[in-house]
């Protein structure tokens, strides 16, 4: 079976326990981005801060409804991204896009996506890659947004 | 599995289906649980596609030539065919890109200037438990013509609330469109009955036929109906062509749809007419390949007798129902017995979203549908995000009915729920 090439241990601690869930204020921006295929829905804030004047996120929260897939990969993304500078969260999760486009085979750098590293099987079936994508894709756009109004 | 009738010869049914005997994930042989999405195709369906295109490749309605003639004869051949398994006139029968394209066509009739425009104020009534495909089309209607959307909701055991409907059908209803089946809960709604309310009130009549047509037998004027649309590829045929039905006086007072050559009579710079139905709504050379394959799949569903399609699917159907119903932590939407439902089985897996549900199925080469197949506004109304859907048909066996419950007990063991 490979079942557990996409179920690996680390997807399936953190759908178990997600990290950061729940919505909390105070925030900057909020997006809700939904996946039309099947209807999971997230809904995500972002809040950022001037350190030294580089935008730095301090927080990211959110609520999903969804498989095992998108929310274990919006508690990994969460981890990835809060208290790093906004250019290198952004680096991460261009890092994160290119392995989720590589069919199965990209050869992740553990280094910058740590727990990430783990939805490599994801990628092998297409069905499932918005799943994974779905909190990534709302994280980047409330940042987006966020980097707009502080401009 | 004597506890559930045995009504066709599946083994032999299934010899004629080359997608079956091919292994997938795993090495394991495909158990395809899938057809309220797209059925398989018979090599009956496929010859006769691929003789049109190897014996009769000319365009049909033109030119002169002995490959024309005969598309056209392949054409109209198959329009007869499917006009007599509906009990239809031949001119009643109208081909489409499939039954999206038909409830379409009819819902641009109703917003188009002509005798049946739909005036600001008017109604329209459909139901909560359309398929995307029968419920935007006139959401559309209503934004273009200022007409107002009103519904039927639906029970909890996913049964259409028809206690209201004499309120909910008014002097201003223009058309009452309702499913035949539902794709999700298999739910067969009353449509002779829903017909007649409507029909005094002088409204008229769509089914959505996409998931009744392949799986009972069907007889327009048996429901009483108006227009009637399905697609083929759900019943055996060929993608890229469907079916509206409509009653002969309203297809000739319905203005075209898509425009172009074919369905003209006179083009002059000024202005055109059109023929008279059914050419008037087909556009463009005809899809006749996909025609010949339809008829085919009309065919081999007469052969096997649309009833006994009909009983067996029904004991497939008691056989998941009863089987699913033993799974502690699945809960089934829809219907729980067999009466006025057909072969679509929805079901949540407490605790286990669907796209992991399937995700393991399929491990186990069992393709099944998941999310909230094209009908959010049903599930919202029975209170879940989105489900997995088997669904059954003429292939299918009792082995896959009772491997499918026993593919969602691993999925429970995988995920820690069961």
């Amino acid at each position: 079976m490979q079942l557990e090439s996409m179920y690996q241990d680390i997807i399936l601690d953190h759908y178990r326990n997600p990290h950061h869930k729940g919505l909390r204020d105070p925030f900057d921006t909020e997006v809700h981005h939904v996946n039309p295929v099947c209807g999971d829905e997230v809904t995500l804030r972002v809040t950022l801060k001037d350190v030294g004047g580089e935008a730095v996120v301090e927080d990211v929260s959110y609520d999903t409804l969804g498989c095992s897939i998108s929310q274990a990969s919006a508690s990994v993304m969460s981890d990835l991204v809060i208290g790093k500078p906004v250019g290198e969260a952004m680096t991460i999760s261009q890092a994160f896009l290119e392995l989720m486009q590589s069919k199965g085979e990209g050869q992740p750098d553990e280094d910058v996506l740590e727990d990430a590293v783990a939805f490599a099987g994801v990628s092998k079936y297409p069905a499932r890659i918005k799943c994974a994508l779905l909190g990534w894709m709302a994280w980047k756009d409330a940042t987006a947004r966020a980097m707009e109004g502080t401009q | 599995m004597s506890a559930y009738p045995e009504h066709l010869d599946v083994e032999a049914v299934r010899a004629d289906f080359p997608a079956l005997a091919r292994k997938v994930r795993n090495d394991k042989p495909l158990i395809y649980l899938d057809s309220g999405a797209t059925s398989q195709k018979p090599i009956q369906v496929l010859d006769a596609e691929r003789s049109c295109y190897e014996l009769h490749n000319g365009a049909a309605h033109r030119g002169t030539h002995l490959l024309g003639e005969e598309a056209t004869d392949v054409y109209e051949g198959a329009r007869a065919k499917v006009a007599a398994f509906l009990g239809a006139g031949v001119g009643e029968i109208v081909f489409t890109k499939n039954a999206t394209e038909a409830i379409n066509l009819v819902a641009y009739a109703l917003s188009a200037p002509g005798q049946l425009q739909v005036r600001p104020g008017d109604e329209i009534l459909i139901t909560e438990m359309e398929h995307h495909a029968n419920l935007v089309p006139w959401q559309q209607l209503c934004e273009r013509t200022g007409a107002t959307l009103r519904w039927l909701s639906v029970t909890p055991e996913g049964r259409l609330d028809l206690d209201h409907l004499d309120s909910m059908i008014t002097g201003r209803t223009r058309i009452v469109a309702v499913t035949h089946q539902s794709n999700v809960t298999g739910t067969v709604p009353p449509v002779a009955e829903i017909a007649r309310a409507a029909h005094e009130k002088g409204a008229l009549v769509l089914a959505d036929a996409a998931q009744s047509v392949p799986h009972q037998p069907v007889d327009v004027a048996a429901l009483g109906v108006d227009f009637l649309a399905f697609s083929a590829h759900k019943m055996l045929g060929p993608y890229g062509i469907g079916v509206l039905f409509g009653r002969a006086e309203l297809l000739e007072a319905m203005p075209p749809f898509l425009t172009g050559g074919s369905m003209i009579e006179v083009v002059r710079m000024e202005g055109s007419t059109f023929l008279p139905p059914p050419q008037r709504f087909e556009p463009g050379v005809p899809a006749v390949a996909q025609a010949a394959g339809l008829a085919a799949a009309v065919d081999y569903l007469n052969a096997l007798g649309m009833g006994n399609v009909a009983a067996h699917e029904e004991s497939l159907t008691a056989h998941a129902l009863d089987g699913l119903r033993e799974i502690n932590g699945v809960r089934i939407l829809g219907p729980d017995t067999t009466k006025d439902r057909g072969g679509a089985v929805s079901f949540e897996v407490e605790g286990v979203h669907p796209h992991d549900v399937g995700q393991v199925l399929d491990e186990l080469g069992i393709a099944v549908r998941t999310g909230h197949h094209c009908a959010w506004p049903l599930h919202r109304a029975l209170g879940v995000q989105a489900s997995t859907r088997a669904s059954f048909y003429v292939y299918n066996t009792h082995d896959e009915v009772a491997a499918l419950a026993d593919g969602i007990r691993y999925a429970q063991r995988f995920f820690g729920t069961g």
